[in-house]
């Protein structure tokens, strides 16, 4: 059929670049408890960034007319929910978009009140970096343990620490130093790879994204020149290679009438045309004959990346199996421990079982037993309770029915993680983290 | 050391890719909205790019409300044609003949709230499980909330309160028998990003999208295009004016905006230096505050 060009209009990419192609992409989540000022600092960072419209501006200048505030609320950017609305709180995790120059950011904008500690986990789950709010008038409270804590669990590669309201302990740095010697006293203890300090004011915009005058005593960056500049590429094992089937492509067209690819995202690792490769379960092996993206030959795909490989022998091969190197094959089991953080408000129960998806596979479990509970306030262990009920973070043991290839979670986040569902409810009720 | 490192809109397409397959490979009968709006028409790409060389694998539903841009179906038929998709149109006024929906009245009449009605007869009488659809997360704040399998009940509807957590990739399509989930692909995509992806992979646009010349008149601040489905007030002028689309939906609602771009390039400055949301223009959000979320929980795309 001829391209109608009346309707159809199809324009050939010039090679020019407007200025906005070649950026990264970001994923940070935010925490900070009631009060800290957590909605500012993600209204100062929108708005300073200019990603807040005039539309947005003005339905948020009339609702805050509406229930009479003094300022114009930018929390009522970030509450989406007519409940949320209503009752001045945010229930579920938000996601949030603003670009800059350098990179363009997603942020997991989430409530900080301990009943959602399952929305904090959720929202950990996909990010580059955590950036936890300290109210410089309290230092390091419980909760800042408990972000914190679960920052490292859910192994978020850069945890940038903002004291925030700097402005009301007249910009001490004093203040500020008493802080970070207090953060690091309990951070030692977990396994955080890369912490920043940036004192700041949401509320004034002091070292959000512009520079503050208020503390000259202060050198470091501004939070956003931290954000644009965290190096994230290393943030993906690129290691061990690792590449779960998702799906098998088979057109049976004449054109294609053997094609048989197999579809997936590279979960580790880089894989190369022409190397050797391993199946599993069935350990056969063979060699990468092709990697293709939409009829675009690749000669390495690495993660995140979504490719179809197709291999050099007719190997019977289907979503859940995955492909690795012969000389690096990850663990296979079906005793595994893992670190669980309870989503639901049926607590779990010993002995019970629970479907479990794990990268592309499917397969059921049974919980064997609780090797100890952590408290999240004060980090200690607790191997005498066995409950594990809604916001808890436990260690446990399970046996699967089939057996799980898997590397631990510190190792890799992806063929690391699990999620267990209830198979009464179709519910995900638990977020695991294999150790 | 070699740099492995995609750039932003490569991590947006292989998460989307990555979606999709998962709609495939996790439900028996999947189907894509398709509404000829630049969201969908990148979704379309998307797909024929995950699972290339084969079909896409997802019947195309387009929800026809009767009031469209003669422009935008005369763009689907080709596009499916071209590349060889299955396509099914179910029909509002269908809706409206056997009495499930009622025409609205007055000048603001649309036949966006009736949509619904005939979305959710088409999933049920299609027996679909699973409905793929262009929602971006950028556009609205009751979207900001929303997973990427957003589960519904068996009255197809939406319970903001009871989301299923999603966690890393791994997607949870359980189901019992009668309910369904909507999918959204792109949830990560912003208005600028889907246009720079239309700009880098060439894909072919109607031309509403660029400047032309058309009979419009100006309704508290927006633009509208004149045509057979809306009835003018005595105060309202039609004037001839340089125009584009922004976004494509009715022409009873979809405001256009003055512009002059004719060129991708255009356009992508002329977002960039935006300072209105591309809903902005569109009549059916300014209803209510809670517009969107009141549509959503009914069943609305």
């Amino acid at each position: 059929m001829e391209l109608n060009n009346d309707i159809v209009v199809k324009q050939e990419y010039s090679g020019k670049d407007t200025g906005y192609l070649d950026m990264e992409l970001l994923r940070f989540t935010t925490a900070g408890s009631v009060d800290d000022g957590k909605s500012t600092l993600i209204g100062r960072l929108l708005y300073d960034s200019k990603a807040i419209f005039e539309d947005q501006m003005d339905a948020i200048e009339q609702a805050s007319l509406r229930k009479g505030d003094e300022h114009v609320n930018l929390a009522l950017l970030t509450d989406g929910l007519r409940a949320e609305r209503e009752q001045g709180i945010t229930i579920d995790v938000a996601y949030r978009y603003f670009a800059t120059p350098k990179r363009k950011f997603i942020i997991a904008d989430t409530p900080g009140h301990i009943q959602y500690t399952r929305n904090m986990v959720t929202g950990a789950s996909t990010a580059n970096a955590a950036v936890i709010l300290v109210d410089a008038r309290n230092g390091v409270v419980e909760q800042t343990i408990r972000h914190t804590y679960i920052a490292s669990l859910l192994q978020i590669p850069h945890i940038i620490i903002c004291v925030n309201k700097m402005d009301l302990v007249d910009h001490s740095e004093e203040a500020f130093n008493n802080i970070v010697k207090d953060f690091g006293a309990f951070s030692e203890k977990l396994d955080c790879k890369d912490v920043r300090f940036v004192p700041i004011s949401a509320l004034n915009g002091d070292n959000v994204v512009d520079r503050s005058r208020n503390m000259d005593w202060y050198d470091g960056p501004t939070l956003i020149y931290l954000l644009e500049n965290l190096y994230i590429a290393n943030d993906h094992n690129l290691t061990n290679a690792r590449f779960p089937v998702q799906y098998v492509v088979r057109p049976q067209s004449n054109d294609y009438p053997d094609y048989r690819g197999y579809a997936g995202r590279v979960a580790g690792g880089v894989f190369k045309k022409d190397e050797k490769v391993m199946v599993l379960p069935s350990g056969f092996t063979s060699e990468i004959d092709a990697i293709d993206l939409l009829g675009t030959e690749l000669e390495e795909a690495y993660p995140p990346q979504s490719v179809t490989i197709t291999l050099k022998d007719d190997i019977d091969i289907s979503r859940g199996d995955m492909i690795v190197r012969e000389d690096d094959v990850p663990n296979v089991d079906q005793d595994i421990d893992l670190m669980v953080c309870w989503l639901n408000e049926r607590p779990m129960i010993m002995g019970g079982k629970y479907a479990v998806k794990h990268t592309s596979s499917d397969v059921r479990c049974m919980v064997k037993d609780v090797n100890y509970k952590v408290n999240i306030n004060n980090l200690d262990h607790d191997t005498e309770d066995k409950s594990v009920g809604l916001n808890e973070i436990a260690s446990i043991k399970i046996r699967t029915t089939k057996p799980l290839f898997y590397d631990s979670y510190k190792k890799n986040r992806i063929t690391g993680s699990v999620i267990i569902i209830d198979e009464a409810t179709n519910e995900t009720v638990g977020a695991g983290m294999i150790i | 050391m070699k740099k492995y490192n995609l750039n932003h809109l490569r991590e947006l397409e292989a998460e989307s890719i990555y979606v999709m397959r998962e709609v495939a490979a996790q439900f028996e009968n999947p189907v894509m909205l398709f509404s000829g709006g630049k969201d969908s028409i990148v979704m379309f790409f998307l797909a024929r790019k995950a699972f290339f060389p084969s079909r896409i694998p997802f019947t195309m539903l387009h929800i026809d409300t009767g009031h469209n841009f003669p422009e935008t179906l005369e763009y689907r038929d080709w596009l499916m044609k071209e590349y060889d998709a299955r396509l099914e149109v179910k029909y509002v006024q269908d809706s409206i003949n056997s009495g499930k929906a009622v025409e609205e009245k007055g000048f603001n009449a649309s036949r966006n709230l009736l949509q619904t009605v005939t979305l959710l007869d088409a999933l049920e009488s299609l027996k679909v499980d699973a409905a793929i659809g262009g929602g971006r997360r950028d556009e609205e704040k009751a979207r900001a909330k929303e997973r990427f399998f957003s589960h519904r009940d068996e009255f197809g509807q939406w319970d903001p309160k009871n989301q299923r957590p999603e966690l890393w990739n791994i997607f949870n399509g359980k189901k019992n028998m009668g309910e369904h989930f909507r999918v959204f692909p792109i949830s990560n995509w912003t208005e600028m990003d889907v246009w720079q992806y239309i700009y880098m992979e060439n894909i072919p646009i109607p031309n509403l999208y660029f400047t032309h010349k058309r009979e419009v008149f100006n309704r508290d601040g927006v633009w509208l295009a004149n045509s057979p489905y809306i009835n003018l007030k005595p105060t309202e002028d039609i004037e001839m004016r340089e125009v584009r689309c922004r976004t494509i939906g009715d022409m009873t609602c979809t405001g256009v905006t003055l512009s002059q771009a004719d060129s991708l390039e255009d356009i992508i400055q002329e977002v960039a230096a935006s300072r209105v949301t591309e809903r902005g223009g569109r009549a059916d959000d300014k209803r209510s505050e809670a517009a969107m979320e009141d549509r959503k929980k009914e069943g609305y795309f």
